[in-house]
Formats: structure tokens, sequence, C-alpha cells
């Protein structure tokens, strides 16, 4: 590893330290709740959505949420290591076949939902 | 007037900010700087102190570099640059340096050897517009155009921008922010990029335009100050520099 290396693994020890990240994948659903000064008072804001991308790797990582706000689509992308996450929840899984989701970007209502992943391994062994 | 340092640019990152912010980051790696000569008034007629940094192999240095750096008592360098000093902060040869000698906040001035785009046109160079790209253009879509004006004044204005070698000159970027020093690896972090590819050697000094704290270290950052007298200073510049990173 090079120093620059070196020093992007010691910030993602740092940031990651104390907080446990759910392993999730496009097409999932999200739930990030996210720290925001109101003047002076700090609060957590839920957003969720589906999980339409996700890019870059190590400190530079980040995601991208959509959800349909009062009948508009609203994207936003988070930093997965950002210091204003205070947690990331793992909704419910999707099946999906594609890295990038931008084609949910066309569709509305009934089209543009997805199938929730069945896990049936798990479902067996219980 | 500070020394200034020697460092390696090692690339970019990010950080992030106390507030969540991104900020964009060059990572500048002090390696072995060591004084090798002092300038004085009375022997040179100005005051200044040779510093030099990294480590070049003994069989690649030359015999009268071998015995300059002998004389000295350091080990051969492979790079030597000369900072002006005032006379109350010159430093004794061999004196070793450390990345502490910048502190977090601080405003510094980073120069570098640009890289090289060699002979360039006007539209990279200088971003002018080009010609059209129809309407009866041939051929010269990237000139330059006009040049000057007619018979009065008959020549060419001085300095009139024209293609010609891009890059590879040596450019201060003046008033960059360290946002932290790791003293123990080396490492001194400032905002936004600084001229060069990675793994070229940079030279790193006190902004001119921009008054130094008054907690920067003098005569200058020394390693074994660092070590001794003063562990809590050592503390005291890394606690803004975890600041930084939350």
């Amino acid at each position: 590893m090079n120093v620059l290396q070196k020093f992007e693994a010691t910030q993602v020890e740092k940031l990651t330290a104390g907080k446990t990240i759910p392993a999730f994948r496009p097409g999932d659903t999200v739930k990030v709740n996210v720290k925001i000064i109101e003047g002076t008072r700090e609060r957590i804001q839920a957003y969720e959505g589906v999980c339409i991308a996700r890019e870059g790797h190590g400190v530079n990582e980040s995601f991208t949420v959509r959800k349909i706000s009062y009948g508009e689509g609203v994207e936003r992308v988070f930093p997965l290591l950002s210091p204003r996450i205070e947690t990331i929840e793992l909704v419910r899984r999707g099946t999906v076949r594609r890295a990038k989701l931008y084609y949910l970007r066309g569709l509305r209502g009934k089209k543009a939902r997805i199938v929730e992943k069945k896990d049936y391994a798990a479902q067996t062994q219980e | 007037m500070r020394t200034g340092l020697i460092a390696v640019n090692e690339g970019m990152t990010r950080v992030f900010g106390e507030d969540g912010s991104h900020i964009p980051v060059t990572i500048l790696r002090v390696d072995d700087c060591q004084v090798v000569a002092v300038r004085t008034e009375e022997k040179d007629g100005y005051v200044a102190v040779q510093i030099g940094a990294g480590k070049a192999k003994v069989k690649n240095v030359s015999k009268p570099m071998r015995g300059y750096y002998a004389k000295a008592k350091v080990e051969p360098k492979k790079k030597l640059v000369e900072f002006r000093v005032s006379p109350e902060n010159t430093l004794d040869v061999g004196a070793e340096l450390c990345a502490s000698h910048f502190v977090v906040g601080q405003f510094v001035d980073v120069q570098g050897q640009t890289k090289g785009c060699g002979f360039a046109g006007g539209m990279k160079r200088w971003n002018f517009g080009g010609l059209r790209a129809s309407h009866g253009v041939s051929v010269s879509h990237r000139s330059i155009g006009s040049v000057g004006s007619a018979q009065d004044p008959g020549r060419i204005w001085k300095g009139k921008k024209m293609p010609g070698q891009m890059g590879n000159e040596t450019v201060t970027t003046q008033n960059l922010k360290i946002v932290a020093v790791y003293p123990e690896d080396g490492l001194i972090l400032v905002q936004g990029n600084v001229p060069g590819t990675t793994k070229s050697w940079v030279v790193i000094h006190d902004a001119v335009k921009k008054p130094a704290p008054a907690d920067v270290p003098k005569p200058a950052g020394l390693k074994s100050a660092a070590k001794a007298p003063a562990p809590a200073e050592a503390a005291a510049a890394e606690a803004p520099a975890e600041e930084a990173k939350e």
C-alpha cells in the first residue's frame, strides 16, 4: 500500500468506528437517519427510499436513494461514511438485475415497483 | 521569516469537516528533511538554510557531493533547496525538521513543477474559442485567429497570447490551508491541489500574503523538539487534527 492508500484506510477505520453499516445494494429499500442542524439544535431526520446506485469505494463511497415525495421524485446522494449520517437501516431487500437503477426515473406507480428478494435458504433452515 | 520544508506530493483524497462537509486535500509527505548547510551574513552576505530531503543511494551520488554531505555529517539527500530565513530563525547543520513545523489552520504557499503539456495551441493554453465548425471555415478550426491590428501599429503587441510551451514550469500556489498534520508519519494535509504530478517534490513555506499564527514553532519544527521537551505540544498539534476529521 502506498502512503495515500494507507491514509485512506485509516480514515475509513476512523469513520466506521462504532458504526455498523448494513450490507445493502441497489434495489434495497433503506432508511437513512441524517443529522440536521436547525438553528442551534441538532435533530435526526429519516430519509427512506430505494437505493438506486452505489458508487466509489473506500472513503469516497456514496449511494443514491430515490423516493417519491408528494408525487415528485426526489433523489439524494449520501457519502456512505459521512459523519452526518447517524445510522442506515435496511428495510427491504429487492430483486434487481442491474447495478444502477436509473431506469426507475422514467417509471411511475406500479411499474416502478421492485420485487422483494426471497431468501429461501434462510426460510428452510428455520 | 522561517524556513520551509521539502515534501513529496502523495496524491489527493477527501476528509470530512466537523459539519460533515467534504474537504479536498492533498497529502504531502515530509521525507527526512535535514539542514545540510547554513549561509551566514559574514560568509555569504545573506542568511539562509539549505535543506535536504529524501535518501539518495550513495552509489548514485557524485564524489564531490559525497564530500559535501560528509562535511555536514548528513546522509546523502535526493533534493536540496535553499530557504532565505531571518537571522533569528537560522538553524544548525544536521537539524532534522518535522511536519509539525506547520500548524493546523495555517496558510502556506506550495511550489512545484507543473505537468508538462508540450507545445500547446491557443485553445488549450489560453482558452481561446477557436474558429467556427462550419460556415466556410477550412482546416483552421482550432487556430487562434487574428493576432493584431492593421498598418497602425504595424506590429504585434508584446506579450500577445500565442501557442507555445505549456506547463513544465515552476509554479507557486498561494494561501493553501493546512487541514491536518501527522508528525509521526510526516504527513501534511493541505486543502486543494498543488502544482505537479504525484510523487513529485514540492516546497512548502509560510504564506507570504497572510500572517502566520502566533503558535508556529520558531525557529522551526524540529524532530528533537517534538520528541524531548514538549510531548504536550505534539499532542496539542494532533488534537485539532483529530477534530478536523470528525
